[in-house]
């Protein structure tokens, strides 16, 4: 269990603000921050991880206390057990992706893990190159494995898929589940990206202008009820015509006929979509 | 013409560049790092010899360094250090001259550097210390390797503070500069045309050799 109370002086794209965080996170589940940006999503999960200091706030990690300003205590980064993904990889151009997983090695570990992660993330053949020489999805991989040497206690990830295409964004989601079913790690993801929210997340915190609006399921905080048949989809409203209403979902477009449960829509709001009577065709 | 000027033009450059990687890497980590509010007076006091004439320099350290002064009684007196008229002298007021040139491209290259990269070495449980021999500075060689050519060419060609500090003993403190300088006063132009080619010869290769090293290096980061 995860105890986070934070108290962080912050400058918001509308002026100064204050990051206010009071909240639980459940060992080996996978939380999503989400919120639009400047909500202060990253500066909190900078502080967990000791990169940036609250002025007050308590956080303690099953049991062990990382910050507790009263207190005076205020672990570094080097002594939170945890594994960091950056926006922009943050790899050491100096190594190879070898040498990056081998740096991170504790004296006290095995090499044998090293070679493991290389395995599991399907690294090997790129094991003597320069990171430099890597696509943005390889390089997010790397980065991920180099945040697992340690074996860290939690995994904190800073909206590691944001600068990648669809493709490889989907590609790397699937590689996330992989490792957090593979060593059941608490993870917490900073994200902006509702499809990718639903996919991951077993629970999100929603954060807007530093405050915690909702935290639950992804349904419960996007107020949808799943049933017991049908299909589910998310998306973003494009347009709001006098008739019909457009919706992006999963990068395609999708066009739904003007109904009194559309009306206070607006273009920009997140919706889901929920079809129980399936009409299923054959194509070849 | 003598080669013992040049062969203590080479001892001088070799030590002062030596002792500035010692000295000026970490001045340039804690300026790259520092949020400290006086930084500013501490990068002026830095940069103050690109923009001195040297024989200002030369004749505060003179003063300085002089018995007369307090530093330079405490100096001989004490510890039986002579600085004014000898090549340690030349060696720390060289030292200082060249300071800038050190400092300002490492400091310029560890900026430069994404703050994430030292980040992420501290989330992987390594020291300050480890962050910085084994991901900082090898992330900078081109920075670094600037820095020491420069330093280097620069205490090749000093004159006025090596006049002013060293004077012009044979042997002791008596550079290539110094030598041309006194071969013209004697009008043996001869002589003084081969140290001043000598001197342009190397100053050519050097600047040569960081434009290609640095390519190099560049270059390197793609490859393992």
């Amino acid at each position: 269990m995860i105890k986070i109370n934070i108290c962080k002086k912050l400058h918001l794209p509308q002026g100064n603000g204050e990051l206010r965080i009071d909240t639980e996170i459940h060992s080996q589940s996978f939380t999503a921050l989400y919120g639009p940006s400047g909500a202060g999503k990253t500066s909190l999960l900078r502080i967990m991880a000791g990169l940036l200091k609250p002025e007050r706030g308590i956080i303690e990690v099953n049991g062990q206390t990382w910050l507790n300003t009263d207190k005076k205590i205020d672990l570094s980064p080097q002594k939170r057990n945890i594994g960091f993904v950056f926006q922009d990889y943050a790899l050491f151009s100096n190594m190879t992706v070898a040498e990056n997983l081998r740096y991170a090695l504790p004296s006290h570990q095995s090499p044998a893990r090293v070679e493991e992660l290389m395995t599991t993330m399907n690294l090997q053949a790129w094991a003597n190159l320069k990171p430099d020489v890597l696509s943005g999805g390889q390089k997010q991989r790397v980065a991920l494995a180099r945040a697992l040497v340690r074996q860290p206690e939690v995994l904190l990830l800073d909206e590691p898929l944001s600068a990648l295409d669809d493709a490889t964004r989907s590609q790397l989601q699937q590689e996330l589940l992989k490792v957090y079913q593979q060593y059941n790690l608490t993870t917490l993801l900073v994200s902006h990206h509702l499809p990718e929210v639903f996919k991951l997340a077993t629970h999100v915190i929603k954060i807007e202008q530093g405050q915690l609006l909702q935290s639950g399921t992804a349904a419960q905080v996007f107020g949808w009820q799943p049933q017991d048949e049908g299909f589910y989809l998310t998306g973003e409203v494009v347009s709001v015509e006098a008739y019909s209403l457009k919706i992006l979902v999963q990068q395609q477009l999708m066009e739904i006929k003007h109904s009194s449960q559309t009306e206070n829509l607006k273009v920009g709001d997140k919706v889901s979509l929920q079809a129980t009577d399936l009409l299923l065709h054959k194509l070849s | 013409m003598q080669y013992q000027p040049l062969w203590l033009t080479l001892q001088l450059a070799f030590i002062t560049t030596g002792c500035l990687l010692v000295i000026g890497i970490p001045i340039a980590a804690w300026l790259a790092h520092s949020k400290f509010k006086l930084k500013p007076a501490v990068e002026a006091i830095i940069s103050l010899p690109l923009v001195l004439p040297p024989s200002v320099l030369g004749f505060y350290l003179l003063l300085a360094f002089s018995p007369a002064s307090g530093l330079g009684k405490f100096l001989n007196d004490v510890l039986g250090i002579r600085l004014v008229f000898s090549f340690t002298g030349l060696v720390i007021s060289s030292i200082i001259y060249s300071l800038p040139f050190m400092v300002h491209p490492v400091q310029s290259g560890l900026e430069a550097l994404p703050g994430s990269i030292r980040e992420a070495s501290q989330t992987l449980g390594k020291s300050s210390w480890q962050t910085f021999i084994h991901v900082l500075l090898p992330n900078i060689k081109p920075a670094l390797f600037t820095g020491i050519v420069l330093s280097f060419a620069h205490t090749l060609g000093e004159f006025g503070l090596v006049l002013m500090i060293g004077g012009n003993i044979p042997g002791v403190t008596k550079v290539a500069s110094i030598a041309i300088y006194d071969e013209v006063e004697s009008l043996n132009f001869k002589a003084a045309h081969m140290y001043a080619a000598i001197l342009l010869a190397m100053s050519f290769c050097i600047l040569v050799a960081v434009y290609v090293v640095n390519k190099h290096l560049t270059r390197n980061r793609l490859t393992a």
